[in-house]
């Protein structure tokens, strides 16, 4: 079995708010998976659980065949493997550019300052942002601080990427600049988890596009099935009122 | 008349306005550093997310507790008061003799401390919540989070703050004239004491002390500036060699120059 990452009955509940009910995900290595869903649907939270920023309250996350949720497993360790991007972009205030990108290979990764610029340097490269290492992040774009928290995040070089809604801060004008990184990552092979509303890029880049309502999964399969095709009248709902903006 | 009293009384008696001056601001740096220092580790270690169980939740209750207390205790009493009683009473009551400069220093410390650790507490606070979620998705633990990312940022945002206690800390070690520390203040009483001149060496303490306030808060102003780091910035790694109108000229002259 080659699933990378799976989920077996996550639940998770704020108080007496159930956000997530019993979901079996998996993903596998070198797919690009697309979570869409309305807001409040969970998907972000379940994007969250993945990587333990939120603790999920029941059920298992299983990496590479170990449950991550035992109380032996290291879970630090365990978050240099996936590299995540936030909508908030949330890059370190303090330090710049380059700073960003390398502060996680030399203190968690123990790399070397040389190798860590050299790593950096690099995925900056990918991104289009090597010019602007000496800048700090009050000083550039949306899309400029978006596409640093992505070279940031693959500096770490990690097995999976996590994607939380990265477009839905940005300028309309700036969402362009950063969906085609990620439509480069996308062609790369590598594997990718993405939260998004932009049905476009989900429709192209997406292996797989997985439906979520009210905390569970409705529908998943292709694009193809799910955005053309729905089965569920959810999921029908949701696209016409999304495409017919 | 009363400037050339003022005058006089400058002269005569400088050295001894220098002394006390120094002393003051002697006190006031070391206690501030060191109540500062206080401060970052009682307002670290009161943010340190209480585990939902185990032994760590019940220490880590017990030492905020203890925090607390202090805290509350040496903001919620006169300095003046905690002078005397630490002075005296470490002497009175357990026979003990402390160097009453080291009292000093302890009793100004300590004060700055409980100060500080309410305002570092308050600057952890309100460093927004992204910057540590994205330091743990990173793989750092809490320790690394916060000497990385979280702590420069409240550093700088509480410059400001700790101007101000410096400020205060070279004011209010006047106050230390009861423990007879021989700081600018007491200095002044001596002079006034022995020359039977009162406001004259009053007027020059006043001027002193603002002359060291006002220099303390523009030197920290200066090092927010630097910590701020420069508004611009420059891109990096062009590749195209652009070549300046100077050097071509130069190599020019050189072609001239060879033939």
């Amino acid at each position: 079995m080659d699933n990378i990452i799976e989920i077996q009955h996550l639940s998770k509940t704020f108080g007496t708010n159930e956000v997530l009910k019993d979901i079996d995900f998996s993903v596998k290595k070198g797919e690009v998976v697309c979570i869409i869903g309305s807001s409040g649907s969970g998907k972000s939270t379940l994007l969250r659980c993945v990587n333990l920023l939120e603790k999920p309250s029941g059920g298992q996350v299983i990496y590479k065949g170990e449950n991550i949720l035992d109380d032996k497993h290291d879970i630090y360790a365990y978050r240099t493997k996936l590299g995540m991007v936030f909508q908030q972009f949330n890059l370190f205030n303090n330090l710049n550019v380059l700073k960003n990108c390398t502060v996680g290979q030399i203190k968690v990764l123990k790399r070397s300052k040389e190798e860590a610029r050299e790593v950096a340097m690099k995925y900056l490269k990918v991104v289009g942002m090597d010019q602007y290492i000496n800048a700090r992040p009050k000083q550039l774009s949306g899309g400029q601080k978006q596409r640093v928290a992505i070279a940031r995040a693959l500096s770490m070089e990690p097995d999976v990427m996590l994607f939380d809604e990265p477009t839905s801060a940005l300028d309309p004008e700036m969402v362009g600049e950063v969906l085609k990184v990620m439509r480069e990552l996308a062609g790369s092979g590598l594997t990718m988890l993405i939260v998004t509303h932009e049905m476009e890029f989900a429709r192209d880049v997406a292996d797989r596009v997985v439906f979520m309502d009210q905390g569970v999964i409705v529908e998943e399969g292709s694009p193809e099935q799910v955005l053309l095709n729905p089965t569920q009248e959810r999921t029908r709902e949701f696209l016409s009122r999304t495409l017919n903006k | 008349m009363t400037l050339k009293l003022i005058y006089k009384i400058l002269v005569e008696n400088w050295p001894m306005f220098l002394r006390g001056a120094g002393m003051t601001l002697y006190i006031s740096i070391i206690a501030t550093i060191l109540g500062s220092l206080i401060g970052l580790m009682v307002g670290i270690i009161r943010t340190i997310p209480i585990p939902e169980r185990g032994f760590k939740k019940g220490l880590l209750k017990v030492v905020n507790g203890l925090l607390s207390a202090y805290i509350e205790f040496f903001r919620g009493t006169p300095m003046m008061v905690q002078a005397m009683v630490i002075y005296y009473g470490s002497a009175e009551a357990f026979g003990i003799s402390m160097d009453k400069y080291f009292a000093a220093i302890l009793i100004v410390s300590i004060n700055t401390g409980a100060y500080m650790s309410e305002i570092v507490r308050g600057g952890i606070v309100s460093i927004d919540k992204g910057q540590f979620e994205a330091a743990h998705a990173l793989g750092m633990n809490h320790f690394q989070t916060m000497a990385n990312v979280v702590m420069p940022q409240v550093i700088r945002n509480i410059l400001p703050a700790t101007g101000n206690e410096f400020v205060i800390n070279i004011k209010d070690t006047s106050v230390l004239n009861v423990i007879s520390v021989s700081e600018l203040y007491f200095a002044t009483k001596s002079i006034a004491g022995n020359t039977f001149i009162f406001y004259p060496p009053f007027v020059i303490a006043c001027i002193l002390y603002f002359v060291m306030t006002f220099t303390v808060t523009r030197i920290l102003r200066l090092f927010e500036k630097i910590i701020d780091g420069p508004e611009n910035f420059d891109l990096a790694g062009n590749q195209m060699q652009v070549a300046k109108p100077e050097s071509m000229l130069q190599r020019k002259m050189g072609e001239t120059h060879q033939r």
